[in-house]
């Protein structure tokens, strides 16, 4: 079968033996068809941000198979994944360079997982489509090519961030709830230019959202952990029908516990 | 004061420029507080002396003390990325154990180069006078400069400066930081370990002291240039670097003037770069308290917004 990425039996266990063992993922078997936008979901300390750690190589796993693409990749470094990888943090500051111009961020992404020699860092020809790829943001960001990122608001960067992780055309984008520290309004403009740039290369996404709605509306698969587990697995037409009130239901019912916060969770997030 | 004090220290900090590019490199650049610095500064000076003691050409005795640093600095930096000893502790090792290899060079605590010939009696040939050491000083800092400025504009560089500025990102693109960390410091060193070369020529001795304290004196020099040039653009950074080491060793030529005891310096350079680095603290008890405030309930909501699931 045609698959992107390739998940089986992967578990991962930080100190292990130590009184501070934890288990994080336990038998984790996912697999992603090209394409696949992928949201998911679960408490905290579920194990979300540790899947898509051991996807991108920051972990190494304990058992299991991750591929990629065809291919094993478990015993490759991050930066040897990183190729095929694009990532967005939740934390604006993660996915920048401060001290750089918008141009070196944007050519540093652009040459994701390829060998850098001494040719010049940042040329005529890719000024043009930095500014041409700026623009579609729509922030206003294609004429501050030589401004520091460190002078942007965390929108703008985390904007940019997005741009930085696809630009390369990655063949696979993990997003860590990359709009969960920005205002309600910048995380929406975010969120939709993710969608049209996700959508523009048909990239295959895993996206991490405590936003329920999100997390029915983006994409076509919804996956809820528990505990590193996955226990539900939304696929459509099943999801559509969906509600974030049987979502939370679900919740509750595999979990036995009831979310405390859930009025929030309806209310608070756009 | 004399002309001729003013001509020395413009001739020190010259020849010293190289030693704090290089610390540019390491503490600012790579974000790495590299203490090889003392031992290859001093690994810089036994090498050239050692060779040219023994009647060996000076410009390549120089080459080689370049060659020496670079190694040092790699092994710092292997020390680190491959051993995972913290930065601070690889390059107190390094130095440590370059003070015996240093004494072994030499074979002496003091190598003097009285009769032989340096890269300043050459420039003497040529009849360059007294400018002499500012012109080579001059050469050097002009030559390094030039090539940090183009280097640190190619993807190399552009990788190299990412590792110091945010060296989570750059791996996520695919970069292994291990090696541009063990770049980094290499370079750093053998800028550090060329300066040392040159100052043992332009002194007429090596000491198996002479790199005491100079991380110290680096900094103090960087700081204060970065005060003066600032830090907007490329070219000033490394323009702060060189500004500053002549500025320090003008100021050590005042103090000195003034009476201050030669034993004393080293207080005094510590004084200032404790004074510089706390600066921006004390400017924040003073002005920010207010806007500290706010921006610590601006975060306590960000949280309570967080723990929607
Ligand atoms: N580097 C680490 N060292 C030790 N334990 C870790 C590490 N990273 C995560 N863990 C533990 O693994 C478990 C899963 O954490 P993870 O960060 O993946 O949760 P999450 O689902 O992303 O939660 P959140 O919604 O809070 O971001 C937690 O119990 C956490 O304490
Ligand atoms: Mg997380």
């Amino acid at each position: 079968m045609n698959r992107l990425l390739r998940l089986n039996g992967v578990t991962k266990v930080f100190n292990p033996g130590g009184v501070n063992e934890r288990i994080a993922l336990r038998d984790i078997s996912l697999h992603l068809a090209p394409g696949d936008v992928v949201a998911v979901i679960g408490s905290n300390g579920a194990g979300k941000s540790t899947l898509l750690n051991v996807v991108a190589g920051v972990y190494e796993i304990d058992t299991g198979i991750i591929s990629l693409d065809g291919s094993p990749v478990q015993a490759l470094p991050e930066h040897a994944r990183a190729a095929q990888i694009g990532r967005v943090f939740q934390d604006p500051l993660l996915g920048t360079a401060a001290s750089m111009t918008i141009e070196e961020n944007l050519a540093m992404a652009l040459r994701r997982g390829r060998r850098r020699g001494l040719r010049r860092g940042v040329s005529a020809g890719e000024r043009e489509l930095f500014r041409e790829q700026l623009s579609l943001l729509g922030l206003g960001l294609e004429g501050r090519l030589s401004a520091r990122v460190g002078l942007l608001s965390g929108g703008q960067r985390q904007a940019l961030t997005v741009l930085m992780a696809t630009i390369a055309a990655p063949k696979l984008l993990l997003l860590d709830e990359h709009t969960a520290a920005l205002d309600p309004r910048t995380a929406r403009t975010v969120l939709e230019l993710t969608e049209k740039i996700i959508a523009r290369h048909g990239l295959t996404t895993l996206m991490v959202t405590h936003n329920l709605e999100q997390a029915l509306t983006v994409g076509n698969r919804t996956i809820m952990m528990h505990e590193g587990r996955i226990v539900l697995n939304l696929t459509e037409p099943e999801r559509s029908n969906m509600h974030v009130s049987d979502l939370l239901l679900k919740f509750e019912q595999i979990s036995g516990n009831t979310l405390d916060n859930d009025r929030m969770l309806l209310t608070a997030r756009g | 004061m004399s002309l001729s004090i003013w001509l020395g220290a413009l001739e020190q900090g010259l020849l010293w420029g190289a030693m704090v590019l290089g610390v540019y490199i390491t503490f600012r650049v790579l974000n790495y507080a590299d203490l090889t610095i003392d031992g290859s500064f001093t690994l810089g000076a036994a090498v050239a002396t050692r060779l040219i003691f023994a009647g060996g050409n000076p410009w390549l005795a120089t080459f080689l003390a370049v060659c020496a640093g670079a190694v040092a600095g790699l092994i710092t930096g292997l020390l680190h990325t491959k051993l995972k000893i913290a930065p601070l502790l690889s390059g107190i090792l390094v130095m440590i154990a370059l003070y015996s290899i240093n004494l072994r060079i030499m074979g002496q605590a003091n190598l003097s180069l009285l009769r032989s010939d340096t890269i300043f009696t050459w420039m003497r040939h040529i009849h360059a006078g007294n400018a002499g050491p500012s012109l080579l000083g001059l050469a050097a800092v002009l030559l390094v400069s030039a090539g940090l400025y183009l280097f640190l504009q190619t993807e190399l560089g552009m990788a190299l400066r990412a590792t110091g500025d945010n060296e989570q990102m750059i791996r996520s693109l695919g970069v292994n930081t291990d090696g541009t960390k063990l770049i980094g410091l290499a370079m750093g060193n053998a800028l550090v370990a060329f300066s040392g070369g040159m100052v043992a020529q332009y002194q007429g001795f090596a000491d198996i002291g002479m790199g005491i304290g100079m991380i110290i004196a680096g900094l103090a020099s960087v700081i204060i240039g970065e005060a003066l040039v600032g830090t907007l653009t490329l070219i000033r950074c490394l323009l702060a670097a060189v500004t500053g080491s002549i500025i320090y060793r003008a100021v050590i030529a005042l103090v000195l003037q003034l009476g201050m005891p030669s034993t004393d310096l080293k207080l005094l350079t510590a004084l200032i770069v404790i004074i510089a680095l706390a600066l921006p603290l004390f400017r924040e008890r003073l002005g920010l308290k207010a806007r500290r405030r706010e921006r610590g309930e601006q975060i306590a909501q960000a949280e309570r917004g967080n723990q929607s699931f």
